[in-house]
């Protein structure tokens, strides 16, 4: 494994919220109420089940309550062994699933309120995604205004599947914000469940629904460029969370191959897709979806043509790798560097 | 693409014409909208004025996402005689089968029975063209095999469909689509699976098809370049519920094609799979072993659209972690995207691995001498 380095930057740790009833605090009367007479449950996704082996690495899995919602484990486990100079919270809160836009509204509201209290607040390494109801483009915009005054806030998260694909036009006035207010869009492994979760159907089981965010998020990337929204929001930068990077140059190549093709259909793209992607695009590195050998690693670089599009990331608390090879072996140290501190860098301009 | 191809035609045919080939992926048509009629009961040609074929989409006649070009084809496809591109055997043979020496040509016949609501109606469709597919072109040209056709959604009358035709010399597999109601590893598909092992024939799954699910996990999107695209995303979905359901565990003979959806993306589909089958290994026990020996030793894939790297030691590394002897040649003739023959693998190959790629891979897998 290749030797970490002191002052990096995580670009994907999960803070949990320990059950709906911890947003109480956060909601209005209104909506206090609505959840405790309406007797609602805890908003857990299905793309995370809790027991579920991938969701926690055994030594970093609590002896009670939800990996990831214990602010001193997570320091013990990641920010201190790693040296970590900031790590980026991205809760995985089920808020998505929701279908009332103003539940989801406040829900969002109370969820990003809760992260700054909670955890922000109490180590300053961390920094935050302002998690948006994506059922009302326009109070997402809003949740979105009000997190950035906020300078900890440093991305808007969305998920690869939701209602629909994210370069649709509907969409874009979130993109402007996110790009008026210097935050990179993160776009981060799961389903709202509004759509089976494969593109032919509903499969039987969590490791295919996991398998297949892969494919989810080589979907959205053909929409978001084919839509032209780098064409529009040419500063806007988004981040593939917890996407897996060994498929990224094969999907390329065939998107490049169609679009020379038939680009007359989307004649606003007016960019190669790999030109878009090494301008605009990030990934972050865990789960590093490639065998363990070095010459492999080596050759898939290579195949990327860029040493600037992997942020590093320990996906914590989910069983991406053990101890704390983090980093797969073959990776030299500049290239450490970029992945570390270089490239989180020039992604987040917030981080500072 | 056809642009490139008439650009290269003059120049390349004196290399070409030495090299026998196989054609793993050709789209025979008809000439009329009633050419099925024939073979068809009285029943079904008049459900098929009066109703439509009821299909998994919403358009009566064509796709939703209009393609590039007519009927997604070469514009120097219309055969002289009239009628759409693919439909006529002579045209066919002087343009590609005699010209590029194509020794075995695989037909993949297309609009047929598949993704059809009236599963009745989907069954005698299938039935009708895999009868046409004889009558009008293997019987008339022994290089061409057909392709045998199945009700895809009703497992049991497929299979049927598949025991019919067992042991005719006409066909060298059955042919499904990506695309279907549920992912193809769903039990309701097994005994497709089941009857093909039995019969010895290879299970071909060509990009395309209607199930009624959105192209993308998000929904419906907007263009066609989408949808194109798209297919490689449903391959992949397809092949995981494949190894996931244990298909390939539990039919340890069935060989598997992948048409018509690049190759370039099965090294990380198999590496992420195996990755968490390590993690997650306990939700599956019938996956006894790890996915990319399954799809190492029972999956091939046709190369029409090739990936087209901008280095050909990128596309060399894919062809080498996938295996030399998994690749078939395709052209995917009629259609617009057509890979031209003496184009698509670049120099620096060994004579050995160039003469599977072309012709050896099929010949093997097809049973074909």
């Amino acid at each position: 494994m290749a030797s970490l380095i002191a002052g990096g930057v995580d670009c994907d740790v999960h803070p949990a919220v320990p059950h709906l009833t911890s947003l109480l605090p956060y909601l209005n009367d209104y909506w206090r109420d609505q959840v405790t007479t309406r007797g609602m449950v805890d908003l857990v996704s299905q793309s995370y089940p809790k027991n579920s082996p991938i969701v926690a690495r055994p030594d970093w899995r609590p002896e009670n309550g939800k990996p990831g919602e214990s602010l001193a484990d997570m320091q013990r486990h990641v920010l201190d062994p790693f040296q970590l100079k900031h790590a980026i919270c991205n809760p995985l809160y089920g808020v998505q699933m929701v279908f009332s836009e103003d539940m989801q509204t406040a829900f969002c509201r109370a969820l990003n309120e809760w992260l700054a209290k909670e955890w922000l607040d109490r180590d300053s390494r961390l920094r935050g995604s302002i998690v948006i109801p994506t059922q009302t483009v326009e109070k997402s915009v809003v949740e979105i205004e009000r997190c950035a005054q906020d300078k900890r806030f440093v991305q808007v998260l969305m998920l690869v599947m939701g209602d629909t694909p994210l370069g649709k036009r509907a969409l874009w006035p979130i993109y402007e914000a996110a790009e008026r207010l210097d935050l990179p869009i993160g776009i981060h492994a799961g389903s709202a469940y509004h759509n089976p979760p494969t593109a032919v159907g509903w499969g039987s089981y969590h490791i295919e629904d996991y398998a297949g965010q892969a494919q989810a998020f080589q979907t959205q990337l053909t929409s978001l460029i084919v839509e032209g929204v780098f064409a529009k929001y040419p500063r806007l930068k988004m981040v593939m969370l917890e996407s897996g990077v060994s498929w990224l140059s094969p999907y390329l190549w065939r998107l490049h191959k169609f679009w020379r093709g038939v680009r007359m259909e989307t004649p606003w793209v007016d960019r190669a897709p790999l030109e878009i992607v090494r301008s605009n695009i990030r990934f972050s590195l865990q789960p590093f979806d490639a065998p363990p050998d070095e010459a492999t690693l080596i050759r898939l670089f290579d195949h990327m043509q860029s040493d600037q599009l992997v942020l590093f990331s320990t996906d914590y608390p989910h069983w991406q790798f053990d101890g704390q090879d983090a980093l797969p072996a073959g990776l030299t140290p500049d290239l450490v560097r970029k992945i570390m501190i270089d490239n989180p860098h020039a992604t987040y301009p917030r981080l500072t | 693409m056809n642009i490139q191809f008439r650009e290269s035609q003059e120049a390349a045919s004196p290399l070409i014409s030495k090299t026998a080939i196989a054609d793993c992926d050709i789209h025979p048509a008809r000439a009329t909208r009633t050419e099925l009629y024939p073979y068809l009961a009285k029943r079904w040609q008049h459900h098929l004025e009066v109703y439509g074929v009821h299909a998994y989409q919403g358009m009566m006649e064509g796709p939703p996402y209009p393609k590039a070009q007519p009927n997604a084809s070469r514009r120097d496809a219309y055969p002289p005689e009239g009628g759409p591109q693919g439909s006529s055997l002579s045209f066919m043979q002087k343009q590609l089968l005699d010209p590029n020496n194509v020794q075995l040509g695989v037909l993949n016949p297309l609009n047929t029975g598949q993704g059809i609501r009236n599963h009745d109606l989907s069954a005698a469709l299938c039935s009708a063209v895999n009868d046409w597919q004889i009558d009008k072109w293997t019987s008339k040209d022994k290089r061409l095999k057909a392709s045998i056709v199945v009700g895809n959604e009703d497992g049991l009358s497929a299979a049927a469909e598949i025991r019919e035709r067992a042991g005719d010399k006409n066909f060298v597999q059955v042919l499904l689509l990506s695309r279907n109601v549920e992912p193809l590893g769903q039990r309701r598909y097994w005994p497709i699976y089941q009857a093909a092992e039995e019969a010895g024939l290879p299970v071909g799954v060509h990009a395309f098809g209607f199930g009624g699910n959105p192209i993308t996990p998000s929904g419906w999107p907007s263009y066609y370049i989408e949808e194109m695209v798209g297919h490689s995303q449903c391959q992949q979905s397809a092949l995981a519920s494949l190894v996931l359901e244990g298909v390939f565990e539990r039919f340890p003979k069935l060989k598997m094609v992948m048409i018509e959806a690049g190759f370039g993306w099965a090294p990380s589909l198999a590496w992420r799979l195996d990755k968490v089958w390590q993690r997650l290994r306990s939700e599956v026990p019938h996956v006894k072993r790890p996915p990319s020996e399954y799809i190492r030793e029972q999956v091939w894939w046709t190369t029409q659209p090739m990936e087209d790297p901008e280095s050909r030691e990128d596309l060399f590394d894919v062809i080498k972690w996938i295996g030399w002897d998994r690749l078939l040649f395709a052209t995917d003739y009629p259609h617009w995207d057509y890979d031209e023959p003496s184009r698509v693998l670049p120099a620096g190959v060994s004579e050995a691995n160039r003469e599977a790629f072309y012709l050896g891979n099929a010949r093997a897998l097809y049973g074909i001498n």
